[in-house]
């Protein structure tokens, strides 16, 4: 194993681990504005000990987020050296501007959110919680324009200095709204909010199974299943919106995600299946033109394969692919649940489908796999790539590192991940079976029934 | 308009704003086990408790910073420091975590873990920063194409080293000073007993790195040989030193914590006298394979959006950090959301 095996396996990891939360801060922050919306308006008690309970959450998941977070912004120096030199006049600057209008927002306001109940007013304080809902959500538009960038490289030339050839910025707000920037944004935010909601629906689920706290979990299943409908229908199209910009951009890529070795007409989408490398074969249930017509919207447009493609430059196929087909299959799942949840809710009946209630628990972890499996089709499929077409990921390698100095940080990655990752679960369980508290909501039953 | 040299100050803003907030939160950390009772511990926790995140936000800026202004730099320094970064990192990551998940037991075992947990890797953070700025000022073996050629060994040098203990003794007093600003009763007595010890403790080890500096690190001194009027700063950076005990003594709890703040800017200010326009200095070969400023900057464009950014970005970030700051002033209570 060499430093470069390693750094990519390290790097794999870190950002792994550390996008188990992103999605819960960006996702449950806005639960938490419609929370604490719902209580300013109704001034329900119980939507104030929904948003008491989902902070604490939140405070928990942000500490992880912050700490696997900080790791990043080492990671492209220490491993990748000759990448950040090679990037850093565009990469750098969207990650600057990441920190400058995202993270202080997020970071600053999150004090007033913890702790400032009893300093500021509620409107002050609902305002605090807006803000740190933005910045987490700015972080988001940062980050994933710089990654964008590295899928679909714009705004930029190629200069010689006495460094080597580096990319540097020709037009800021090309390289902002490079193609695939917005699109890839919509999908990975919705993604998000697919995680906030599945997180309320298992948490108000296992309340309503265990017949504890329904007075809060009602409303809060309400919330959940509401605001993972409205997030699965716009993710198709977003998903469909991202797929046919691949197609565009990155043809090998797409040709990676579906398993298409060779280019033919009326191309087929695959269901399931496994991919044989080494004869180049997909063996699969099979869509017939399927692919043509999600691509080009008729169903005889042959899409490329990579037979078009010099096999120098060809992604690993059969983990793009494999990764692909479950986030896709996750998004069924999370679709049925929701959809079954919501027609048991609108009969009254969902309480007493303990199997479906079962499921819903569960369901928490559904929006996870497809994120860490969409991210590795993204991030495999632009394979060898770097920066699509411009640098090999093999180029951007630190050149004064040693295979032992990064096998050494991995191992101490792990350990920690894993004890950080078993500690956060442990705390979640206390404070998920500890649950909301219940001050003010035993006098206000009968007078305020609740009404969805 | 010199481009890079106005990046260099943003930097230095933001390494200022690091080291005077999340100096006084690295502090606090360095100094929990001295606290006996989980009562107090929880007070100097709480101290920091709604505005650490917010401080460590600036390391984020300088790495960042780093990144888009001077990429050459951000990718050698942080290639060649990689284990020692390493720690850094694993140092940040637990006081982090400590932080938060320190209050979600009772348990006093699991509060004990945690207090060690938060107080070694507050200390760590401080001494691997300080052993950073050691290296940066004493220089590494850097080639021709300004890569790292040491081994890791080579970070601990003497000299890091008494930088890095003394980046642990200017935190563990600029955090008892910020602790005697916010609490009050027994609390309060606590922290009173800790000052003298701690102003005690930097001073011995500001003059050794002092002397340190001025017997083996000559070429820190060149700058102000050239230019005379330059000594005014390090006469400043010692007023600033002397009128910390005097405030303490006299109560002012408030100057004393800004006299404090002004010194670690003079420290930071005769840092750069010494090293500009230099980022890291080549053992190898001073002269030309040294990361300054100007051979490690991106281009012009790059330099003037990041400015900008910077520009539309800093007033909102004081503002807010101002209000933050407002709203938790006055002496910390525990109250039912507290860690």
């Amino acid at each position: 194993m060499d430093a470069l095996f390693l750094s990519r396996i390290q790097f794999a990891l870190n950002i792994g681990f550390h996008y188990l939360y992103p999605p819960i801060s960006i996702g449950i922050g806005l639960v938490l504005v419609i929370m604490e919306g719902l209580y300013l308006k109704t001034k329900d008690h119980k939507y104030k000990e929904m948003t008491h309970f989902w902070t604490k959450i939140f405070a928990l998941t942000f500490a992880l987020g912050v700490a696997t977070g900080l790791v990043q912004t080492f990671a492209f120096g220490t491993n990748w050296a000759r990448y950040s030199r090679f990037v850093g006049d565009v990469f750098g600057s969207a990650l600057a501007a990441e920190g400058i209008f995202a993270f202080f927002l997020e970071a600053g306001f999150l004090g007033v959110l913890l702790f400032g109940w009893d300093r500021v007013g509620p409107k002050l304080h609902y305002f605090s919680t807006i803000c740190v809902c933005l910045g987490a959500h700015f972080s988001a538009v940062w980050i994933i324009i710089a990654n964008s960038w590295m899928q679909t490289p714009a705004g930029f030339h190629i200069v010689d200095t006495s460094f080597g050839p580096r990319a540097e910025i020709t037009n800021f707000w090309e390289m902002v709204f490079n193609p695939s920037a917005i699109d890839r944004l919509c999908h990975t935010v919705l993604g998000c909010w697919l995680t906030g909601a599945f997180f309320v629906i298992s948490v108000a689920a296992y309340y309503l199974l265990k017949q504890k706290h329904q007075i809060i979990a009602r409303p809060m299943m309400y919330i959940g299943l509401s605001f993972a409908m409205v997030s699965l229908i716009l993710q198709l199209v977003s998903g469909d919106s991202s797929a046919r910009l691949i197609a565009k951009y990155q043809p090998a890529k797409l040709a990676a995600l579906e398993g298409l070795y060779k280019t033919i007409p009326s191309t087929p989408i695959s269901v399931i299946g496994w991919v044989d490398t080494a004869n180049q074969k997909v063996h699969s249930l099979k869509i017939p033109g399927a692919l043509s017509f999600l691509t080009y919207r008729d169903f005889s447009t042959p899409v490329t394969g990579l037979d078009k493609i010099p096999q120098g430059e060809w992604p690993p196929v059969a983990l793009t692919f494999q990764t692909y087909h479950i986030m896709i299959a996750m998004w069924f799942l999370m679709f049925f649940t929701a959809l079954f949840g919501c027609y048991y809710w609108r009969r009254g009946t969902l309480e007493r489908q303990r199997g479906l209630l079962w499921i819903m628990v569960f369901s928490v972890g559904l929006p996870h796999v497809a994120q860490q499996c969409g991210w590795i089709s993204a991030e495999v499929g632009r394979q060898p790539w770097i920066v699509y077409k411009v640098l090999r990921t093999s180029e951007g390698v630190s050149s004064s590192i040693r295979a032992e100095q990064v096998f050494g940080s991995v191992t101490m990655f792990v350990v920690i991940y894993l004890l950080l990752f078993s500690l956060f679960l442990f705390l979640l369980d206390r404070k998920i079976k500890q649950g909301p508290e219940h001050t003010h909501l035993d006098d206000q039953i009968y007078t305020n029934p609740v009404k969805f | 308009m010199d481009l890079p040299f106005l990046w260099y100050l943003v930097m230095g803003f933001a390494t200022l704003a690091y080291t005077v907030l999340d100096g006084f939160d690295l502090g606090v950390g360095a100094l929990h086990l001295f606290a006996r009772t989980d009562e107090q511990r929880r007070i100097f926790l709480n101290a920091i408790g709604p505005v650490w995140d917010g401080n460590e936000v600036w390391i984020v800026i300088m790495m960042g910073g780093l990144f888009a202004g001077f990429p050459n730099a951000y990718a050698t320094v942080f290639s060649g420091f990689y284990t020692l970064l390493m720690f850094l990192i694993a140092g940040l990551m637990f006081r982090a975590t400590a932080i938060e998940f320190r209050s979600k037991q009772e348990s006093s075992v699991w509060r004990s873990f945690w207090d060690v947990v938060f107080s070694l890797s507050s200390i760590l953070v401080a001494f691997t920063i300080g052993v950073l700025l050691g290296n940066m000022i004493e220089g590494i073996p850097l080639n021709e194409a300004q890569d790292y050629t040491g081994t890791f060994s080579q970070f601990f040098g003497p000299y890091s080293i008494v930088v890095g203990i003394t980046s642990v003794a200017l935190f563990a007093m600029h955090g008892t000073i910020y602790l005697a600003m916010k609490t009050e009763g027994e609390a309060h007595r606590v922290v009173r007993r800790w000052i003298n010890g701690a102003i005690v403790a930097f001073v011995f080890w500001y003059i050794t790195t002092t002397l340190a500096t001025l017997i083996y690190m000559p070429h820190m001194l060149d700058p102000f040989l050239n230019n005379p009027p330059l000594f005014a700063f390090p006469l400043l950076a010692l007023l600033a030193i002397l009128s910390i005990p005097y405030q303490v003594r006299k109560g002012n709890d408030g100057w004393a914590f800004i006299s404090s703040s002004i010194c670690i800017a003079f420290l930071l200010v005769l840092f750069s006298l010494g090293t500009f326009p230099t980022i890291v200095r080549s053992t190898l070969n001073p002269l030309t394979n040294s990361l300054t400023i100007y051979n490690c900057a991106s281009s012009e464009k790059t330099l003037r959006t990041l400015l900008i950014v910077v520009a539309i970005g800093l007033p909102f970030i004081l503002a807010y950090g101002f209000w933050v700051y407002r709203i938790f002033r006055g002496k910390v209570r525990l109250e039912k959301s507290s860690y």
